[in-house]
């Protein structure tokens, strides 16, 4: 007889379908940095042209394929879930990471919000615990919905007594 | 003049004692003349002695004059009270800065007098809060630092500052817990601040000798030796030489940190602790704080079967090295340690649940990627050079003994691994140059973080965190059975991961 093995489920929700779009922005953003400066000096500097244009295609041709491909696995593996007890995640792939932040011990409920997430409608919450160990960020989240789930967790932890420690 | 400031409270503001300008005065000149010799050799050796005092003493007599003054200012300026609800101090010389502590969040009271202080009779008040302050600096602000004021000012404000609790608890005085002998010095050597101590030596014979512009004198006197007595003798009684003098200042140190240390409990839950030979240091603690307790077992010490005693508490940051503070008691035999534990936490004796035989593999594949590399970095100089015997030797034997060290961790931070639950505490050791066993108050878990790589995947283990507002903020099981730590997980804290997990038949 075996006995019955216990196993995590992964969390309900997908985050937004728009955090692929945002993703690939900052993925192209990531791809530039290195590959404009290169291509400039490429165009500017004759002798090295093939030493410097060479890579920055390599990069190039990498970062469009990555940014293109990543997302929609991404989207895929990352999941959260907010129930009335706790709030849960799941992040990553090679290295998997599950977090359990019980709503008893929640110190503060943020959303924020930056410039490219704002072009895209999305919006970050981040809720932290009295843990040095670090905050947990529910990372694009349609706009509107953060902020009703930031408010509704407010009210659920401000129902708790205690200093949350 | 204080009768102005009544107005806000009738708590009448204080001031800090006025001999601490004397410590100052006293302390800027043995600054003065330490740091002037030296600098009057180096001149009086070219122009000549009167010229060289001509500079330094007026020089050292305007740097004293500086502090001093800059200290009565501060001194002056300086003003705290102890009202209801708050501790307030007011201070600065050209930055006015106002801090205020809730009385309600104060968790530590922190006494030390440096040797100078206690001929004066003051000490230094640092008291602390149970803030944690995620952000970086900010625990900071969670500090206030009286210095320094009379010892029985010190003393009223420890008893005043903790009195708060007392109310519950019979006021039948300490209770001692644990008290330190002076045979327990003989860890001292064993801790690894011997050979620490030994390479800082190193380096101060080098910059001596870089002072006097002689910086290439060592290595001429080593050379001379190697000549004289051959190589090996030379190095053999060199690295003897170094430690013991490593194992004298380690004595020394740990001596002066830790002379009549004693652990109490005070009426009204807070710890005391008290030690120091020249520097004298009491830490207060208050219970309700206390997460738990940590055995560390670094590896010198453990072999001698010994350990020391850890709290994990809020507000008392864990995670530097070398930081003593939060310990309660230092290197010592396991079973006084244990002891004290027991008394500090309750029962921690329990059977560990071993890690799955996996745990091992992995370990020894880490190993092997060390012996390789380490086979690599001694064989690549071989084919490049050709190597004087003696450091193709020393290379090779370098290379050996670490290979050997790396095989044997692997098999003893396996043994280490363990895990279980008691009625208060969730119990994890791990680690091997630092054994370390943690009791973590499973009322004080604040939440689960599961990580799984895809390698440990493979091998089915898994490492839980379980994150706590107190100590280093969160505390491992390492590579555990994965389903079998879900099930230990969901035991440790009730209702917390068990709407998240499923159970299947295999």
């Amino acid at each position: 007889m075996t006995a019955p093995r216990t196993a995590l489920r992964p969390p309900q929700h997908q985050f937004d379908p728009r955090v692929l779009p945002w993703w690939r922005v900052q993925c192209l953003i990531a791809t530039a940095v290195p590959v404009v400066p290169l291509a400039v000096l490429g165009l500017l500097i004759a002798p090295a042209r093939a030493w410097l244009l060479l890579p920055a295609a390599a990069i190039l041709v990498f970062g469009v394929a990555a940014s293109l491909a990543m997302p929609v696995w991404w989207h895929r593996v990352h999941r959260w879930e907010v129930t009335d007890t706790a709030v849960y995640t799941l992040t990553g792939y090679f290295w998997r990471t599950w977090r359990i932040a019980p709503m008893s011990r929640i110190q503060t409920v943020d959303t924020t919000q930056g410039p490219l997430q704002r072009s895209f409608g999305l919006s970050t919450v981040v809720v932290t615990t009295a843990s040095s160990a670090g905050a947990v960020k529910l990372e694009g989240l349609d706009q509107d919905q953060a902020s009703a789930l930031a408010e509704r967790l407010t009210e659920l932890t401000d129902a708790i007594p205690g200093d949350a420690t | 003049m204080n009768g102005i400031e009544h107005a806000e409270g009738a708590e009448p503001w204080r001031r800090l004692h006025r001999d601490g300008l004397k410590v100052t005065a006293l302390y800027m000149l043995g600054v003065a003349v330490g740091a002037g010799v030296p600098v009057a050799i180096g001149i009086g050796s070219g122009p000549g002695l009167l010229i060289a005092l001509a500079f330094v003493v007026p020089g050292a007599a305007v740097v004293i004059g500086l502090v001093v003054g800059y200290e009565s200012i501060r001194l002056r300026v300086t003003r705290y009270r102890v009202t209801d609800a708050r501790v307030e101090m007011h201070t600065g010389v050209l930055f006015k800065t106002r801090r205020s502590l809730m009385r309600e969040r104060i968790r530590s009271v922190d006494l030390t007098a440096n040797p100078l202080e206690r001929v004066f009779g003051l000490a230094k008040v640092k008291v602390g809060t149970g803030e944690t302050g995620s952000g970086t600096g900010s625990t900071n602000e969670q500090t206030l630092t009286l210095d320094s004021v009379a010892r029985a000012e010190a003393d009223r404000l420890r008893a005043e500052l903790l009195r708060r609790s007392a109310v519950e608890a019979g006021e039948d005085g300490e209770q001692r817990l644990a008290t330190w002998r002076p045979g327990w010095l003989k860890y001292a050597p064993l801790s690894f601040l011997t050979p620490m101590l030994a390479g800082a030596a190193v380096g101060a014979v080098f910059q001596v000798a870089d002072w006097f512009g002689r910086g290439g004198l060592p290595v001429q006197v080593v050379g001379d030796l190697v000549d004289e007595y051959g190589p090996w003798t030379v190095l053999g009684l060199g690295l003897v030489g170094l430690l013991v003098l490593g194992a004298i200042a380690s004595l020394a140190l740990q001596g002066e940190a830790w002379w009549g240390h004693r652990l109490d409990r005070e009426p009204g839950g807070t710890l005391r602790v008290r030690r120091g030979l020249f520097v004298s240091r009491s830490l207060s603690l208050e219970e309700e704080r206390i997460r738990g307790v940590e055995i560390v077992e670094p590896l010198g010490v453990r072999s001698a079967g010994a350990g020391r005693l850890d709290v994990v508490a809020i507000g008392l940051k864990t995670d530097q090295e070398g930081s003593d503070l939060s310990t309660l008691v230092p290197a010592a035999p396991l079973p006084a340690v244990v002891d004290a534990a027991e008394a500090v936490v309750g029962p921690v004796d329990c059977a560990l649940t071993p890690h799955p035989r996996t745990a091992r593999a992995r370990r020894l594949r880490w190993a092997a990627v060390a012996v390789v590399v380490l086979a690599a970095a001694a064989t690549v100089p071989h084919l490049l050079w050709d190597l004087p015997a003696l450091l193709s030797a020393a290379i090779v034997l370098a290379a050996v003994l670490a290979s050997v060290f790396a095989v044997w961790t692997a098999f003893d931070s396996y043994a280490s691994l363990g895990h279980a639950l008691t009625e208060r505490h969730l119990v994890s050791r791990r680690g091997s140059t630092r054994r370390a066993t943690v009791h973590l108050d499973r009322s004080g878990i604040i939440g689960w973080r599961l990580t799984q790589s895809v390698f440990q995947r493979r091998m089915g283990l898994m490492t839980l965190d379980a994150t706590t507002a107190a100590g280093k903020g969160h505390y491992a099981v390492i590579d555990a059975d994965e389903h079998e730590i879900l099930d230990f997980a969901a035991e440790a804290v009730p209702d917390l991961l068990r709407p998240f997990v499923v159970r299947s038949p295999e």
